[in-house]
């Protein structure tokens, strides 16, 4: 099947394989929890109950989508450039470091409202220089950059453990983490916003990050698709000898790139750190980097994509936990699975189905889209 | 104690956890010189270090262990071949993909089946782990000075996975590049095109590199799970498969090197375990945390060409269209 891919609508390349592909990534999901020996549909409905049954359900739900918004921005941005982000993890890591500096040493001079920015500021900055060697290096001298991510993640863990456990320890505490912020570097809850809802919130972490995240999803949709340098980006993603005939500075280009998607990545620890611990801990992005790429391939690299693909794995993340206790056998543990599956049938797997949809596409009467070479051939 | 003999217990364990990573990184040898990257390693490794745990207490066999630890990570290994020879999708996202269902699944079923918060029951029958074997004389020459501790604490005592390991590494040489399939096999690395012209299959040559990747990532996880512990514990990997991953781009993808650059590591992580905090001349101290990272930050700045040049395969990634 060397022919390229017959062309199909719109509606089928964006709404209905990738549809397909999660279908069957949930399936065989499903078979996991039918190996356990539980039923799946039991399982899938009180997973849904868990995450939209009650006001809480709903505030811890859209509270982790915040952060998987921000690692699904991270790993798009870089996408569009043709690379694979995969460090998002200790970008958002060492975001937190940012987070914390701003917070540790303004918490209790200045209100939120001026920290939020500044620390903001900073995480995005931390984030975006741990992207900064590999970006420099894949755009400099070659070195593959989804290996040179991957070190940096391990090397963020190395790097803030040691922090944790020595410099920003306070000397009287044992725990591996900061002292708990004050007020001034307490961001404020979603509370009021879900109550418009006429739902009731006893105690949910969702806060203003969530809407900081909506916007920053327009803001990236603005760079990528409507300025010169998200142009570029795209055009070096598409294809890289285009872009340099175009006079596009590659190097620049590159490097750009994935400073932008460190940069989400880093702003993705304000949720966690400032927004509900109030304090800088170990491992506090706990795998939310990562879920970025499920995220990214499920919602096409693509905002408007990636907002309810995250909050899809909100759900699962939140619904997750409450599954665990009506059923101990399924722990949280399943979403990675989920997850795995998604990124397989979505990312790896994402043609797999393709031939055969368009081959039932055009037995259905799509004559008129006839493919430059007969599939399947 | 001396310290020849603090060195004589380093180096024994730099042996003992360098074994996983040169099982690993020699499979992502075969995978990746036949042009398929894997970054699947970690995954791999994991489920066969389950699966072997899990056969292996059920049927009190360690060798039952390792053949059911190495079923389950040739059948990851295919999914990967399946998605990236056969569907020409992303080898990365395919990794990737690999290494979560692996860290779920083993959690999932570790608990439905043990009950024992992701572990599986210890390994105490006779005959249920691969045991340390004794050398002939190692008890007799262990007073002989210098070389007597050598041979009986480095040497000898271990298990046969570890002697299959230093095995692997000639034998994987061998394969390379002095047979026909290795010539093959690496050719596919670098121009499928020319050995696809000769008429041989791309797709199940590369499907048979897939494979070897697999069976030698059975062996690595049975040697954590059933040699080196007692039994699996829920992500005991670690890092590793990504560890090994560094070692086979800083041994430029050669054989040898990969043993060499497995025991460098091994040996960082033995040094790091052993001292909490190295004092260099009483001026500063290492924290262990930075010999830890010391793997990662050789391997990037190997990556980035400041220490020779790490050339991958010229086909690495890239899905094979065969022309029409």
């Amino acid at each position: 099947m060397a022919a390229p891919y017959a062309k199909l609508p719109g509606w089928v390349d964006y709404g209905l394989i990738p549809l397909v592909n999660l279908t069957v990534a949930f399936l065989v999901a499903g078979l996991v929890v039918l190996l356990v020996g539980e039923n799946p549909l039991r399982a899938a409905q009180l997973l849904v109950q868990g995450a939209f049954g009650s006001g809480d359900g709903i505030g811890y739900t859209l509270f982790y989508a915040t952060n998987f918004i921000f690692a699904g921005l991270c790993v798009a941005v870089a996408f569009h450039c043709g690379l694979f982000n995969i460090g998002g993890e200790g970008q958002a890591y060492v975001g937190g470091l940012g987070v914390a500096i701003v917070c540790l040493a303004f918490d209790s001079i200045f209100p939120w409202w001026i920290n939020l920015p500044l620390a903001t500021i900073m995480a995005a900055i931390a984030g975006a220089l741990w992207a900064l060697i590999p970006a420099w290096l894949q755009a400099t001298r070659g070195s593959h950059i989804v290996i040179t991510t991957i070190m940096f993640n391990f090397i963020a863990a190395s790097f803030m453990v040691y922090l944790l456990v020595g410099p920003l320890k306070p000397v009287s505490s044992m725990a591996p983490e900061t002292r708990t912020f004050a007020e001034g570097a307490q961001l404020p809850r979603l509370d009021w916003m879900l109550e418009m809802f006429g739902l009731t919130i006893r105690s949910s972490p969702l806060n203003i990050t969530f809407l900081l995240a909506l916007l920053v999803s327009f803001g990236v949709w603005l760079l990528i698709w409507r300025t010169r340098l998200g142009y570029e980006i795209r055009t070096m993603g598409f294809s890289p000898t285009a872009a340099k005939y175009a006079g596009v500075n590659q190097t620049r280009i590159i490097i750009v790139a994935m400073l932008v998607s460190g940069g989400l990545a880093g702003m993705m620890a304000l949720n966690p750190v400032m927004g509900d611990q109030t304090r800088l801990q170990m491992n506090f992005v706990a795998g939310a980097g990562f879920v970025g790429i499920a995220v990214a391939l499920m919602g096409r690299s693509h905002p408007v994509g990636i907002i309810p693909a995250a909050i899809l794995f909100g759900m699962l993340y939140q619904g997750g936990a409450e599954l665990s206790f009506e059923m101990p056998t399924i722990s949280r543990d399943m979403i990675v699975i989920i997850q795995g599956l998604v990124i397989l049938f979505a990312g790896a797997l994402e043609h797999m189905f393709r031939p055969t949809i368009a081959r039932l596409f055009h037995m259905a009467g799509g004559g008129a889209l006839r493919p430059a070479a007969e599939p399947g051939e | 104690m001396g310290t020849f003999e603090t060195l004589i217990l380093i180096l024994d364990s730099t042996v003992r956890l360098a074994i996983p990573l040169m099982f690993a990184a020699l499979a992502g040898l075969y995978s990746e010189r036949a042009g398929i990257f894997d970054i699947g390693l970690e995954g791999k490794m994991l489920a066969a270090a389950f699966a072997g745990a899990a056969a292996a207490a059920v049927y009190g066999s360690a060798w039952i262990g390792l053949f059911f630890a190495i079923i389950i990570s040739v059948a990851l290994a295919l999914v990967h071949g399946f998605a990236s020879i056969t569907h020409r999708g992303n080898q990365i996202v395919s990794g990737v993909a690999i290494n979560f269902i692996a860290a779920g699944t083993t959690i999932i079923l570790g608990q439905a089946w043990f009950r024992q918060g992701g572990r599986t029951p210890a390994l105490s029958a006779e005959g249920s782990r691969f045991t340390a074997i004794e050398l002939p004389f190692a008890e007799a020459v262990a007073d002989v000075p210098l070389l007597g501790p050598i041979y009986s604490e480095l040497i000898s005592g271990h298990s046969i996975l570890v002697y299959l390991a230093f095995a692997a590494v000639p034998f994987t040489w061998w394969v390379l590049f002095r047979t026909r399939f290795g010539l093959r096999l690496r050719a596919v690395g670098e121009n499928p095109g020319a050995v696809d012209t000769a008429g041989i299959s791309v797709t199940w040559l590369r499907y048979r590199a897939v494979i070897c990747c697999g069976i030698l990532c059975g062996f690595a996880g049975a040697y954590l799970a059933v040699a080196q512990n007692a039994g699996f514990v829920k992500d005991m990997t670690a890092g590793k498969g990504f560890i090994a991953l560094a070692a086979l781009i800083f041994a430029k993808w050669k054989p040898v090197n990969v043993l060499l650059a497995c025991l460098l590591f091994g040996f960082l992580d033995a040094v790091a375990i052993r001292f909490a905090g190295i004092n260099f001349f009483g001026l500063f101290e290492v924290p262990p945390q930075f010999m830890q990272s010391l793997p990662y930050i050789l391997t990037v700045v190997l990556l980035a060409g400041f220490i020779g040049k790490a050339i991958p395969p010229k086909a690495g990634g890239q899905p094979y269209v065969k022309e029409r």
